[in-house]
């Protein structure tokens, strides 16, 4: 459905996408992680056809957006990282608007902004001004929105950002029901649980670059141990004590507030460290998660930005 | 190119949905504004230079005026629907952004917003042409020559609006501006309310460069034969038609540039 080939995105002299490489299949849910400035939105533009590429090859439903782009935006759903809703008109009218832009007949929009609703849990709100909607429900009309066409692809940037925690649920909730109707779907994120649940493959995105491709838990087992043991000494304490704790695990990462202990025995290595005197302030022993591939990958973590 | 007449009708027909909701002041203004001018301006002054000299170019002030005073409504009416939509679509709304990620081009959304302004220019000239018609500053049978180059002027100064507007990159007083600064000079220094040739030669400059003035002298010609040789018309013809080729045209460029990149 799309493939991508030493794709680049050039401003000026600076390189905000750096000849990435990738394919995405039908039905596939495809994940672009990574934190903020790494290139996912630039991507994404690109993919939507509303950018030029500066060099590379793209292919998006076997066409070049730079030769083809009206017709494969056709075949698109657009759901952009700053909703763009017209906060003049109501709900249904957004949708009908979008859906004219498109050339779709009223008799055919009428009952699909129904089902649009209904899949958006938004029927109560069809009168309602855009203004008067919450954040996540705007979210959901973006994403209706860019169902109208009935798209083949649909692009995702970084959909639950600024969401409370309730709002991301709802959301991710919907993008799954999505998923099950055989749409494609491609989604970029900073948030690596969000890339865990929605993402069957992703690719790990930084400084323009992709640094690791795979599907969530396959990248987690080649680039890190099962558990995590995440201790915490005080900021002005945890590179004294680290240092004393090399043997334990595989592998350990200082951070400014904790170190991270890479091991597959995490209530062991904690307990081995106890034992030795050290009492952590805090102590946790978890799953390893996407987290520690990019922390692997980078040496930071995707939420120093 | 079928294909793209009918992406610009789509853009055009957000505009009109939009328009309609304004239609009490667009109905409003399209009445009070020739009503409140001919009555203060065209009577008012009119009896005054009428007694004082006996009209203006052998015709009474009322009937000098007119032809300018509908060109005039023209190219306002045109500049506002272009540059008020584009401002909104690029900077405050970005409402373009969310058009272009359709199977719509830069280009059509340049040609839909350009085509729903040129309705708005007949709608509102036909009015302003009723109101002149029925203060008996034109003749009834002038209907169809005195729309049609008024609005023949209003649509290829808003193309050419339609391009500089595109331009914008932060709003910062760019309407008040043109308003100020473009509008009311050309109002002001085109032969609107005296012949051109009354003006100090080292202003008359801002009349030949005019739209206004162009659509003016044609206007005066069409609607009570002011003298004008055929290839004064002609130039005043292609002079705005220049002018709006080349705002159609950079208009299209700068819409699509603007909208992926
Ligand atoms: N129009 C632009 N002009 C110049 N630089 C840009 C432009 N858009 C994005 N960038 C830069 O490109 C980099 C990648 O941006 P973006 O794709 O938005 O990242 P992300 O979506 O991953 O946060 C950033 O450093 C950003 O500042
Ligand atoms: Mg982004």
């Amino acid at each position: 459905m799309i493939r991508a080939q030493g794709l680049t995105k050039r401003y000026d002299d600076f390189v905000a996408v750096d000849g990435i490489d990738f394919a995405v299949e039908r039905g596939e849910s495809f994940g672009i992680l990574g934190p903020n400035g790494a290139g996912k939105s630039t991507t994404m533009r690109m993919l939507g056809a509303t950018l030029q590429r500066t060099s590379g090859d793209l292919m998006i439903l076997g066409r070049d957006p730079a030769h083809e782009g009206p017709t494969i935006r056709a075949h698109l759903g657009v759901v952009p990282q700053q909703d763009n809703l017209d906060t003049e008109l109501t709900v249904t009218e957004n949708l009908y608007t979008y859906g004219r832009y498109f050339g779709l007949p009223k008799s055919y929009l009428m009952p699909r902004i129904d089902e649009l609703l209904a899949f958006a849990q938004l029927e109560d709100k069809r009168s309602a001004k855009v203004d008067a909607l919450s954040g996540g429900m705007k979210r959901r009309l973006t994403i209706a929105r860019g169902l109208v066409n009935e798209p083949s692809i649909l692009l995702l940037d970084e959909p639950t950002t600024g969401l409370d925690p309730q709002a991301r649920h709802v959301l991710w909730d919907r993008l799954f029901r999505l998923k099950e109707t055989g749409v494609t779907l491609v989604i970029t994120t900073h948030y690596m649980d969000e890339a865990e649940q929605l993402c069957e493959r992703l690719v790990v995105m930084d400084g323009g670059r992709i640094v690791a491709e795979g599907a969530p838990a396959a990248l987690i087992r080649e680039h890190s141990t099962r558990e995590v043991v995440e201790v915490r000494f005080g900021s002005d304490r945890n590179a004294e004590v680290a240092a004393q704790l090399g043997d334990i695990g595989e592998r350990l990462e200082v951070l400014p507030d904790r170190i991270l202990i890479y091991t597959d025995a995490g209530e062991a290595d904690l307990q081995r460290i106890v034992a030795r005197g050290f009492m952590p302030v805090t102590s946790l022993v978890r799953r390893a998660s996407l987290e520690d591939v990019f922390l692997r990958l980078t040496g930071r973590t995707l939420a120093d930005e | 190119m079928r294909g793209s007449w009918r992406g610009a009708t789509r853009v055009a027909e957000y505009r009109l949905r939009n328009m309609w909701k304004w239609r009490n002041s667009i109905i409003a203004f399209g009445l009070g504004n020739p009503v409140l001018y001919l009555a203060s301006v065209g009577l008012g002054v009119g009896l005054l230079v009428d007694t004082g000299s006996g009209g203006v170019d052998g015709v009474p002030y009322l009937v000098f005026l007119a032809p300018a005073l509908l060109a005039a409504a023209a190219i306002q009416g045109g500049q506002d629907e272009v540059t008020f939509p584009t401002i909104a679509g690029f900077i405050w709304e970005k409402l373009f952004f969310a058009m272009r990620a359709t199977s719509l081009t830069g280009g059509q959304i340049a040609d839909g917003v350009l085509l729903a302004a040129a309705l708005r220019v007949v709608f509102t000239t036909a009015v302003y042409w009723l109101v002149l018609a029925l203060f008996g500053a034109v003749e009834w049978t002038s209907a169809l020559p005195l729309i049609t180059v008024s609005t023949y002027a209003g649509l290829c100064w808003a193309a050419l609006m339609l391009a500089v507007a595109a331009n914008v990159k932060n709003e910062d007083g760019f309407l008040a501006f043109t308003w100020r600064l473009v509008i009311m000079p050309m109002f002001l220094f085109s032969g609107t309310f005296f012949p051109l040739s009354t003006l100090p030669l080292a202003l008359q400059w801002i009349g030949w460069i005019s739209p206004l003035w162009h659509a003016t002298q044609l206007g005066r010609w069409l609607s009570y034969g002011m003298p004008l040789e055929p290839w004064q018309a002609a130039l005043s013809v292609a002079y705005l038609l220049a002018m709006g080729v080349v705002g159609v045209v950079v208009a299209r460029r700068r819409f699509e540039r603007r909208l992926t990149s």
